[in-house]
């Protein structure tokens, strides 16, 4: 534990370094991304030593704020999160000191990197908190250093409104925690996690609520999730890597923390939790598919991704509730690895993007193309990281995917109705939203890779250094380890999976054993399939040596001078579907289609914005406006005014608890 | 030794009545640098016999920052931005004095009522501490000039230490401190922002700054 503390130290001291060193670029990042490397690594060697079975540790000190203590603790669970959370962000913190480097000349690169590793230090307190205070302290750590990293390019007008969202959604659902709290702590008499006693089922309910709401906010349930497309593409790309795939997951973290506080599951609380899985993911990956922006393409898959992990939960939590062991451990199992399986390969991803935005100054997917030629290794990491979200086998995606369908499956066959309907539906969604992240990545791939350039910042690309790429490079090689070695983690979940869902230890290593055997059959069958794959590869180049070799334009198809506008665009390749979802969707076409034998200029416009925000957001919020107006006689500018209300409510206050 | 300490109070309350009276500001200045001489010798009077190092460094701090610092910084201020009297203030001085009085009522009331950790060395300190802190606040309510509504953020302060010698067991040396360093800063900021304001728009009605805000 002292370790921990230690690493968490080390990150602080080198953020703290890196701000009063800032007027210095080349130190300032050294010390920043140095103590963020070296904190993490610190820090995460408690996690790996009570994952490998080591005991429980925790830390209690003194704190001299009322209800609060110093109490942490590294229980399997936090664990589980700690090790996506460090290790993704040592990755982020070597790649983001390249990515940075640009901004030397007009911006002071101590601020980010002091606001990086206090965020990194927020993330590690929450999951590793035990008292209710002090989780809601880091909690808020946590949302302004990110709130301050969202708006690092603050001259933007886009990045302004971005962390303004932000910002309010934040606040939004930290008030529903602090009632959460406040609620439990009533309850238990304390705030610190250990001592708080059986909930009676009518509170209970009521604090599930306000967990989903207020953790679901972070980790950006539809219809809370509005902020994730603003911020993502808002904030540099290290940090869309950090806050997409793990800040997010801390409120996974938080849910199921809850979910193992406050008692036994009702059947209502596994509805809700499938219900939002199902909508998130599907609608997720609907709007993910009309995005032309690369990152805020990648955000709405943050959100399927957190709809499959929530579907995941809500099996295991009905698991336990029917008392069907497979459920409940292959549930938990599955939401659980596709945290961490999600936070490698849409780390990946959103460092790929920014390789792309670094190497040719524009994430916008119709303006680019042709890039594997130009960039090599970003199109090699960001094709690994698109099968791997896919769920494509052998990848690490497939693993966590395929728990989640090996429970809805078995539980469809042997289970009664009231667990069939559910897995029934969490079996067609999960093969939904599995084909439709395929086009979407088929799309994104093929747009921003393959073809030709679209434009000048295609033509005028260039790779990325060795930091970038090596980070990229290794989360690449986690994402095929992790599907390589799958049959061995996935029983590594042993004591995670029997903490939460309080079953017998052989009961779930029986379960486990029996899932990791039947990956064993995919994992060699991959390999078979990869060694074929290899030895296809030589033969082609032993049948090719000595013989002459040409490249030709790769969309000719018979034209004399074709041209690169004649490609399919983003927009054209993902038409038919968001066609089909057009009630969902409701994108807003503008055609100017050509008319005449010798048509001239014809233009086509497609924007989809959020329907959420549209249908939802802004007429709350101008409701809002428009009913505080009537309290606007209130203002009057005047200080004296002002003092005199502030007077006012003292003097009646007084009087009134005086009498 | 409680008669000694009861003047003061006495002297206190009248300090905040002249106040609320004066419309010369250089007059209000020394007012308030009398009461914060009053303020500084009133833990002297009430620890009585067993006097402490501490307590005794800190009540000379107390009188030279509350009777000298502060004044000839205000003072200064107020020569550079040549405002001499407070020119029709929101509610007249005859009406403040009224209201005063009535103010002087309520506390009395307030000051019976309120419930204390422990017993007072004097039963007159609550209701003056009281009026301290309502005087500053009326004196910013109520004038337009940015001088006279530093005087009183100072009262108003001057009132919350009058208070904390009250619960002078209760309240760490230390809390003190930081509240006199926030005062420090304040007037400080405050003495440099009237003189900015002055020199931009030649006045310091505050009122009229309101046309400020967008």
């Amino acid at each position: 534990m002292s370790l921990f503390l230690c690493g968490l130290a080390v990150l602080f001291i080198g953020g703290l370094a890196s701000l009063l060193s800032g007027r210095r670029p080349a130190l300032s990042s050294f010390l920043g991304a140095g103590g963020a490397v070296v904190g993490s690594l610190l820090a995460i060697l408690p996690a790996l030593a009570v994952l490998a079975g080591g005991r429980t540790e925790s830390l209690r000190a003194n704190w001299s704020v009322p209800l609060g203590s110093f109490l942490v603790q590294i229980d399997p669970l936090s664990a589980v999160f700690l090790l996506p959370i460090l290790g993704l962000s040592a990755l982020a913190a070597i790649y983001g000191a390249e990515y940075l480097w640009p901004y030397r000349q007009e911006k002071n690169l101590g601020v980010p990197w002091f606001f990086y590793n206090l965020l990194v230090v927020g993330m590690a307190l929450v999951v590793a908190a035990r008292n209710g205070l002090l989780f809601l302290v880091a909690w808020e750590v946590m949302s302004l250093a990110s709130f301050f990293l969202v708006t690092f390019e603050y001259e933007r007008q886009m990045v302004r409104q971005a962390g303004n969202i932000y910002l309010v959604a934040m606040h939004i659902g930290t008030a529903f925690l602090i009632v959460f709290f406040v609620l439990l702590g009533a309850h238990a008499g304390s705030l610190d996690f250990d001592t708080i006693p059986a909930v009676p089922s009518s509170l209970a309910g009521a604090l599930f609520l306000l967990a989903v709401v207020g953790f679901g906010t972070k980790a950006g349930f539809m219809p809370l999730h509005v902020w994730l497309p603003h911020a993502h593409p808002a904030a540099p790309s290290h940090v869309s890597a950090v806050m997409s795939g793990v800040m997010i997951k801390t409120g996974i973290y938080g849910l199921v923390r809850t979910v193992t506080l406050i008692g036994p599951p009702e059947a209502w609380w596994c509805w809700v939790l499938i219900a939002i899985g199902v909508v998130s993911g599907i609608l997720g990956v609907l709007f993910a598919l009309a995005q032309h922006d690369l990152k805020r393409l990648l955000a709405y898959h943050s959100v399927e991704n957190i709809g499959i992990i929530t579907m995941g939960l809500g099996l295991g939590l009905l698991g336990v509730h029917i008392h069907s062991p497979t459920l409940a451990v292959l549930g938990f199992a599955g939401g659980l690895f596709h945290v961490i399986n999600h936070a490698i390969f849409k780390g990946l991803l959103f460092l790929g993007a920014g390789a792309v935005l670094h190497g040719s100054g524009t994430g916008h997917l119709d303006l680019l193309g042709g890039l594997v030629k130009r960039m090599p290794w970003t199109a090699a990491a960001f094709l690994v990281g698109s099968i791997a979200i896919c769920g494509i086998p052998p990848l690490n995606g497939f693993v966590s995917e395929f728990l989640i369908y090996l429970g809805a499956f078995k539980n469809g066959i042997v289970g009664g109705l009231d667990a069939a309907i559910p897995a029934v539906i969490v079996i067609g969604s999960l093969a939904l939203i599995g084909g439709l992240a395929l086009a979407c990545f088929t799309k994104a791939f093929g747009t921003v890779f393959l073809g030709h350039p679209r434009s000048i910042h295609g033509q005028q690309a260039h790779e990325v250094g060795w930091a970038m790429k090596a980070a990229m490079a290794v989360l690449a090689a986690s994402c095929v380890l992790g599907g390589a070695l799958s049959p061995l983690v996935v029983r590594s979940a042993q004591t995670v999976v029997g903490e939460i869902t309080s079953l017998p230890a052989d009961a779930v290593e029986t379960e486990l054993a029996t899932a990791s055997s039947t990956l064993t059959h995919f994992v060699v069958v991959a390999l078979l399939l990869a060694t074929i794959a290899v030895l296809c590869l030589l033969a082609r180049r032993r049948l090719l040596s000595g013989r002459s070799v040409r490249q030709a334009v790769t969309w000719d198809c018979g034209y004399a001078a074709p041209d690169c506008r004649m490609q399919y665009t983003a927009t054209s390749f993902a038409q038919p579907l968001t066609d089909l979802f057009g009630f969902l969707l409701h994108t807003h076409k503008e055609v100017h289609p050509p008319k005449g034998v010798f048509p001239p200029d014809s233009a086509l416009e497609t924007e989809t914005a959020d329907v959420c925000e549209k249908y939802l957001y802004q007429p709350a919020f101008e409701a809002i406006r428009w009913s505080l107006g009537w309290f606007r006689w209130l203002q009057h500018g005047r200080l004296q005014v002002y003092v005199l209300y502030i007077a006012l409510t003292l003097w009646i206050l007084l009087i009134w608890k005086l009498m | 030794m409680n008669n000694a300490a009861d003047i003061v109070l006495v002297f206190l309350v009248l300090t905040n009545l002249m106040l609320l009276g004066l419309s010369r500001l250089g007059a209000c200045i020394r007012t308030v640098a009398l009461q914060g001489i009053a303020l500084g010798l009133l833990p002297l009077l009430t620890k009585g016999g067993h006097m402490e190092l501490h307590g005794t460094a800190f009540a000379i701090a107390i009188i030279l920052l509350k009777g000298g610092v502060f004044p000839w910084m205000l003072m200064r201020t107020l020569r550079e931005v040549n405002a001499q009297r407070e020119i029709e203030p929101f509610i007249g001085y005859g009406k403040s004095l009224a209201v005063g009085t009535l103010i002087l009522v309520v506390c009395i009331w307030l000051g019976s009522r309120l419930p204390l950790p422990e017993p007072v060395m004097s039963s007159l300190i609550v209701p003056v501490a009281f009026f301290t802190i309502m005087s500053g606040l009326f004196l910013i309510v109520s004038r337009r000039k940015a001088l006279t509504q530093v005087l009183g953020y100072l009262v108003l302060e001057n009132g919350i230490y009058a208070f904390g010698v009250a619960l002078v067991d209760k309240q760490p040396l230390l809390v003190e401190l930081g509240i006199l360093l926030d005062i420090f800063v304040a007037i400080f900021v405050m003495g440099i922002a009237i003189f900015h304001i002055n020199r931009e728009f030649d006045h310091i009605d505050t009122d009229k700054l309101s046309g400020l805000r967008s």
